[in-house]
Order: structure tokens, then C-alpha cells, then sequence
């Protein structure tokens, strides 16, 4: 029998731009077990909120990820106005939607781009974090920061997109998806792309429905979910499909992620053309009192929001389930068996965000 | 001895931070806003590195890995700390695990502010930090010729940061 023994991974590693640390136990080349530690990045801001009352507390959730900051932003503020029964006007509603899905856009190609890294394509990656770009530029010339937007508030949204920008923005989208298209030929065509991710990491449909897994990871192993099908804030008059993909291997989640981008692109493009006119938000009085559940679709998938208020200025309790935490168990499964070389490939295909997770 | 000038060598690390700062100092390093064009290339492993780029306040579990990462890296060396909570603990300040700012554990040499620090910013926090790299090097070299013709082992020059 081969001998065993342990590698540590992490948490500063070339191939990870956040720690998380993973003790690696191998035999031979492979990969028997994988414990995952996290805590490297734990700020404990959940306990903040009896220190920050709630409207302060909205900036803290954004930055609990400097990603999905938005996203993050928008499920504290609908579980608040639920609580409050606050009617956001609808073109709030609209605007939030774009700014959630340009979002998205730039998280996946980030994605694209640290997995193009992963495997060695370096022109690949520089390729996919150059077009990100155009979709911050947007982002900042429509909420003034390129990360960190600060537009949302309880009861609706800080800034308005004018005819100009709009039309910016959708020029700006179809240079972005004819991009996109070479990218996406690049990694579904090239043939060392292929033979470095086809069957790399697979996850059955059962395995991912036994682990939970969330987002474009649950998908890529076909499990037909998207929050965005919930219908909150505009998504409920927007027209789309989850995509999902059968195959369940690196090379289904790359596949699930650009189809995804083209999405986001799609439902921008509905969103302006069905944006109503109107406020950008109603006032808002008195202090929560009561709990609410928000879900929502993160760009890598479900998360979920828990606020529970007294009436009191400051909350009593935040709680956000990520979509990384849900995906860790799918990731150790899906290490097993795979050889160490594959390890830094496995851990980028689920698009893990720590900073998330450990808050 | 001729040292290669002007090209140091950076180092990334996340100590808390939530990913703005980090994929900024990565949008430094991509076409775009391209740091290499200043001879600065990023590194993996800090035997190897100059100047350590860390992003985020510290917390209990990240100051050893920080303080290690400082004592690995070989001397003449500078720390920048990018974003508002690698320099003072920013809007994390209060959160029970946070102890503060970088220099709360290491000494800091470039204080880059911002929330998400641009990569402008970042990019001149970087040139910084070059400028000072140069001036450590170069009391190095002046160090090392000056006690090695008599025989004494070179001893470390500079104490800790720019103080």
C-alpha cells in the first residue's frame, strides 16, 4: 500500500488570491481526503450590528465582499423593507436589477479570467479581465465606485441611469458580447483548454443535490435552480431560464458561467426597455420590528439573508448564509480521488469567495 | 556587485480584507493599468520577494501569517499596505477580531487609502515604494562594502520599516 501523508495548502498560495487553507491527504499523487480550515479572513462583522444602527449597517454588509458588495447590499435592504411592509417604487426595482446583473457580469469574468490563470492560458486571463474592465467603467459612471457602489438605501436607490448613460451602456454591451463570443469559442474550442478541464472534477446531479451545492456549481451538475426565478425586485417581468448543463466537470461550469454572461447581457437590455419612469425612493420611518428570510442569486449562487429587528434603532440580529459555504462540502467531494496537480483547478472552478464566507 | 536596479519584486497577501482591495492590486497587474511596465513583476513566494503588498485589517489567525511571511522575505524589504482597513482597520475597525491596521504587527512603509483603493492609487503606492526599495538597496550595498574587506559578517542593516 502507498504510504500516506499530508500536504498543507494555503493559505498563501499562487493560485489563490484569498487564504483558505486545506490539509491535503495523499497517497501517492492522489488526493485521498481534503479538510478544508477557514478563519484567515473572519472580521466579525455580524457582530457589529450592535454598533452600527441599521441604515449605517447597510455600508458594513457591502463590504463583506468587494465582489458581490451589491448583491450583498440588496438582500439586507429588501429583508429590511419587508420588515418595514416599504413598497420600493418600480424603477428602483429596475435600476437594482441592472446594477445586480452588470454585477454579475464582472464576476464571472473575473472567474473566467483566475481560471484561465489557473490552467496557464495567460493571454486568456489578460484577455477576460480587460473586457471586465468596460463593465466597471460602466458601473462606476453610473453609481461613482468601481466596486464598492454604495446606491442602495432602504426604501429604494441613491442614484438615477439617464437616457445617455443608457444608451453608453447598451453600446457598450454588444462591443462586450461580441467579446464574450471569442472567449467563449476560445474556451470551448481550443483543444488544450479541453483536455485540461473535460472530466476534471466531476459531480453527479445526486452528489450535487446530497451536498447542496448552490449557484452555477449546482447547475453545471444540473440542478435546476435560480433564485432569480423568485422574482424579486424586477426579475419577475424579465424573461429567462436557469442555465444548467448535464455534464457536471470544470468544463460545464466554465460552459454554465459565459452562457450566464450573455444572460446578464440579455436581461439588461430587457430591463431598459421595460423601465418605467418615477421616484428612485419613498421615505422611510420608524425601526424594524419583526425577522425575515431573503434569498437571494448571488453570482455564485443562493445566498441567504436572516434580519431580525425589536423596533429599536439598532438590529438585534444579521445572519447571511454564502454561496461558497454551501459549495465547500462539493468541493471536498470533488477533490477526492483527484490527483495534486488538479487541486488549484478544482478549488477555482467553484469561484470560491472566502471573504464571504468567514465575513 | 552589481545589483539589478529598479526591478523589485511584490508579494500579495490577504490578511482580512473583503476582496475589493485584492482583485484591485490584480486589475493592477492586468493590460489595463499593466504595473509591469514599471519593472515590477508579482510573485508567490516570499523568499523571493521585495516589497509585500497586504490588503486588509489583521486578525488573530492572519497576524502569524503575516508577521511569517515579513520575516521570510529577505532584506532590504517594504511593506505598502493598501485599503483603508489595511492602514487603520477601516470600517472593521470595531469587529471583534480585528486588531487593526497592518501595522499593528509588521512596520508599514506606503499607507495606500481608498475603499476599494483604484488601482491608481495603488499603482502610486507601488512607485513609492520602489523609490524607497532603491534607497534601502542602496544602504545595503553601502553597508555590506563597508564591513566585508575586514572581515566582519554583514549584520542587518536597516531595523524595522522607516522608522
Amino acid at each position: 500500500m502507498a504510504k500516506r501523508s499530508v500536504i498543507p495548502y494555503g493559505p498563501q498560495h499562487p493560485v489563490l488570491p484569498e487564504p483558505i487553507h486545506l490539509d491535503l491527504v495523499i497517497e501517492d499523487e492522489k488526493v485521498i481526503e481534503a479538510i478544508p480550515s477557514i478563519g484567515f479572513v473572519h472580521r466579525g462583522l455580524e457582530g457589529l450590528v450592535d454598533k452600527r444602527d441599521y441604515n449605517e449597517y447597510l455600508y458594513v454588509v457591502e463590504r463583506t465582499c468587494g465582489i458581490c458588495s451589491f448583491g450583498h447590499g440588496l438582500g439586507y435592504v429588501e429583508a429590511i423593507e419587508h420588515i418595514m411592509n416599504v413598497e420600493v417604487p418600480d424603477r428602483a426595482k429596475f435600476l437594482r436589477t441592472i446594477w445586480l446583473e452588470l454585477s454579475r457580469m464582472h464576476s464571472h469574468m473575473l472567474w473566467m479570467g483566475l481560471m484561465a490563470d489557473a490552467f496557464g492560458f495567460e493571454s486568456l486571463f489578460y484577455q477576460c479581465w480587460r473586457i471586465r474592465e468596460k463593465v466597471l467603467d460602466m458601473l462606476e459612471m453610473t453609481t461613482g465606485g468601481r466596486l464598492i457602489f454604495s446606491v442602495n438605501r432602504v426604501g429604494g436607490v441613491l442614484r438615477d441611469i439617464n437616457p445617455e448613460q443608457e444608451r453608453i451602456i447598451l453600446d457598450t454591451l454588444s462591443g462586450i458580447e461580441k467579446d464574450v463570443r471569442d472567449i467563449y469559442n476560445t474556451f470551448m474550442t481550443d483543444y488544450s483548454v479541453e483536455s485540461r478541464m473535460k472530466g476534471c472534477g466531476h459531480l453527479s446531479k445526486v452528489q450535487a443535490m446530497e451536498l447542496g451545492c448552490a449557484g452555477p456549481f449546482g447547475r453545471a451538475s444540473g440542478i435546476r435552480t435560480d433564485m432569480r426565478k423568485r422574482g424579486y425586485e424586477a426579475y419577475g417581468q424579465l424573461d429567462f431560464e436557469p442555465i444548467t448543463s448535464v455534464f457536471g466537470d470544470c468544463y460545464a461550469r466554465c460552459d454554465v458561467r459565459i452562457r450566464e454572461v450573455f444572460q446578464s447581457i440579455d436581461l439588461i437590455r430587457q430591463a431598459f426597455a421595460k423601465i418605467p419612469g418615477g421616484d428612485l425612493a419613498v421615505p422611510v420611518k420608524g425601526n424594524p420590528n419583526g425577522e425575515y428570510f431573503c434569498r437571494i442569486e448571488q453570482p455564485r449562487g443562493e445566498a441567504i439573508y436572516y434580519v431580525h429587528g425589536s423596533g429599536k434603532k439598532y438590529i438585534d440580529r444579521f445572519r447571511m448564509r454564502t454561496p461558497t459555504f454551501a459549495n465547500l462540502p462539493g468541493l471536498c467531494e470533488t477533490l477526492k480521488g483527484a490527483s495534486l496537480a488538479d487541486v488549484g483547478l478544482l478549488i477555482v472552478t467553484i469561484d470560491p469567495c472566502i471573504s464571504c464566507t468567514e465575513r | 556587485m552589481g545589483k539589478v536596479k529598479k526591478s523589485p519584486w511584490l508579494l500579495h497577501y490577504d490578511a482580512s480584507s473583503c476582496n475589493g482591495c485584492d482583485i484591485e492590486v490584480l486589475a493592477c497587474l492586468t493590460p489595463v493599468y499593466d504595473v509591469e511596465r514599471f519593472g515590477v513583476v508579482s510573485t508567490d513566494d516570499p523568499m523571493q520577494a521585495d516589497i509585500l503588498l497586504i490588503t486588509g485589517g489583521v486578525n488573530s489567525q492572519s497576524e502569524a501569517v503575516v508577521r511569517q511571511l515579513y520575516e521570510q522575505m529577505p532584506r532590504p524589504k517594504v511593506v505598502v499596505a493598501v485599503g483603508v482597513c489595511a492602514c487603520t482597520g477601516g470600517v472593521f475597525k470595531d469587529c471583534y477580531n480585528i486588531k487593526g491596521g497592518v501595522d499593528t504587527v509588521i512596520p508599514v512603509d506606503v499607507y495606500v487609502p481608498g475603499c476599494a483603493a483604484r488601482p491608481q492609487s495603488i499603482i502610486d503606492g507601488v512607485i513609492k515604494a520602489v523609490e524607497i526599495f532603491q534607497k534601502r538597496s542602496d544602504e545595503h550595498d553601502a553597508y555590506e562594502r563597508e564591513h566585508r574587506h575586514d572581515g566582519q559578517v554583514p549584520a542587518e542593516t536597516s531595523g524595522k520599516g522607516n522608522q
